[in-house]
């Protein structure tokens, strides 16, 4: 009898097992070992060998009841023997206490609400003692175990850049003994705004993955979710709500946001039937709440924008009088060329698109957008519907030009298409 | 680990300052300087003279060029300094976050000292 269901499985089984767990679990496992160990590269080079002991002892013995205790116990006593082994040659005293130091920490292995050692990690990548861009890069790159191209790509920058900021920044948090802490409750708050900053940046890069034909990638999603949960239950804070509502609300749209043929699903279109019941009661009811604190900002009211459409049984049901309310109240808080860009496709519903049309091209001659796909996408719609077919082309090839995900690039050569054979207007 | 708090202020602003409330910020310092003591975390510090009395010696072609004044022209120049002894960045952060001249504009580099000479 097996005393595990994947218990004494041939090589190539094991090999998909521990793919999986080093897929779901690696980057928790790495947490884990960062705090037992005190340092990010050893713990990295420790959880290599934890899952490389992994396909070499579990074809053999089976894979263990718990195998994420077995990974981190294992790649904490490879660690510990790869300190040893040094300290042989080295013979520094100091190896020796590196050693008792560790050996002397208390293994938890359920990181129990404040002591998740993900969120830990997180408000180490994310400490202000880190440049704002490495923060974010770092959190990608050891929390969600992005590559590096991935993160470069999501920032525009050349992956030799990005590679480097995250060098330096663990050499930061190594040199200048950024502590691997949860903040004390409070130094919370001043602490938090970068981390929700990263946590929706996480979330984005799973629901819209920045380039390339794989446009959702959902373990990231839900690993911002889970993310945004834990923080919440840690600190109730009106802002960390409205994200956890506006990642929820924008979550329950998920299904209808692409086609079976992987193409992009505007809003407009979607099948309202397909949406998330659950997940919009519990986004709309996380809206009132942290509208309800008086305390609220950006998340918040963006999440609120999302609940209105949530909430409308039909498109033409949308209030878009009320969304736009909501941007002006957004623009007052933090202005930003997006923004406006949002509420100018907002105002086409309220007002019409000739009044749009000449907000975004007074965005667009300030010039902050003007490299921006959806901004000349939505100069296009504007064009498209006003019968300017000639106007809508032009700004529909420009839009396609500067796409860099695929499905967005068919879907813009889609409406091009449209617009070219004479269905112009709507 | 020790960490060294570099107190930098605007001199000119300083002595813009009404003397009252100039007064007022020293004695807060001292009262800062004294808990600081007291909590076990002090290591060294001073006050340093005003830029007027730095002198700056470089070497060019293997000869000492002595000039007047600062290393540096800057906006904040470097008042006083506070070498602390903590656990972790956030310990000396909090520390450096009570110098009673932030408050008054100034501004306090924190530096990990990578290794000391003892006396």
């Amino acid at each position: 009898m097996r005393d595990s269901t994947e218990a004494v499985a041939p090589a190539v089984e094991i090999g998909v097992v521990v793919d999986r767990i080093y897929r779901n679990e690696s980057r928790r496992i790495f947490a884990t070992l960062i705090r037992l160990l005190g340092d990010f590269d050893v713990a990295e080079e420790a959880l290599h060998e934890a899952f490389r002991a992994a396909l070499e002892h579990w074809p053999r013995d089976g894979v263990p009841a718990n195998p994420r205790a077995w990974l981190v116990s294992t790649g904490r006593f490879k660690a510990i023997d790869g300190i040893r082994r040094r300290s042989r040659f080295d013979s520094l005293e100091d190896r020796v206490d590196e050693v008792e130091a560790i050996v002397d920490e208390s293994i938890d292995f359920d990181g129990e609400g404040i002591a998740d050692d993900r969120l830990r990690l997180i408000f180490t990548c994310c400490h202000p003692a880190l440049a704002a861009d490495a923060q974010v890069a770092l959190t990608l790159r050891e929390v969600c175990g992005l590559t590096t191209e991935a993160i470069a790509q999501a920032f525009l920058a050349a992956p030799p850049t990005l590679a480097q900021r995250i060098v330096r920044a663990k050499a930061k948090i190594r040199d200048a003994r950024i502590p691997y802490e949860v903040p004390e409750p409070n130094e919370l708050p001043a602490r938090l705004d970068s981390v929700l900053r990263v946590i929706y940046l996480v979330f984005n890069e799973g629901y819209s993955a920045s380039s390339g034909s794989d446009l959702l990638r959902v373990d990231l999603s839900s690993e911002a979710i889970r993310l945004g949960r834990l923080l919440v239950a840690l600190l109730p804070d009106p802002e960390a709500t409205g994200l956890l509502a506006l990642m929820l609300l924008q979550e329950s749209r998920r299904a209808a946001r692409v086609s079976p043929q992987g193409e992009i699903v505007l809003l407009d279109d979607q099948d309202r039937t397909q949406w998330d019941g659950a997940l919009i009661g519990e986004g709309t009811a996380l809206v009132q709440h942290a509208l309800a604190s008086r305390r609220f900002g950006p998340y918040t009211l963006q999440a609120a924008i999302a609940a209105v459409h949530a909430n409308a049984k039909r498109s033409v049901d949308t209030d878009w009088s009320e969304i736009v309310g909501i941007y002006d109240v957004l623009l007052r808080i933090e202005a930003s060329p997006i923004v406006e860009l949002n509420r100018a496709v907002a105002v086409a519903m309220r007002d019409g698109p000739r009044a749009a049309l000449a907000l975004i091209d007074a965005i667009l001659a300030r010039g902050e957008l003007r490299d921006y796909h959806l901004a000349h996408a939505a100069r296009a719609d504007m064009h498209r519907r006003l019968g300017d077919a000639a106007q809508a082309r032009a700004a529909y090839d420009r839009a396609i030009a500067l796409a860099r995900q695929e499905p967005e690039r068919r879907f813009l050569e889609r409406r091009r298409a449209q617009v070219a054979s004479g269905d112009a207007a709507d | 680990m020790q960490y060294l708090l570099l107190c930098c202020f605007n001199e000119e602003r300083w002595h813009k300052i009404p003397e009252a409330e100039r007064e007022r910020i020293m004695r807060e310092y001292g009262a800062f300087q004294a808990s600081l003591a007291a909590s076990g975390r002090y290591v060294a510090g001073a006050k340093l003279g005003s830029t007027q009395s730095a002198t700056t010696l470089r070497e060019h072609a293997g000869k000492p060029v002595i000039t007047d004044g600062p290393f540096a022209e800057t906006k904040e120049q470097l008042g006083g300094y506070h070498l602390i002894d903590c656990k972790d960045l956030d310990e000396a952060l909090a520390i450096a976050r009570r110098i009673p001249t932030l408050a008054a504009g100034g501004a306090v580099e924190v530096r990990p000292v990578e290794f000391g000479h003892p006396a």
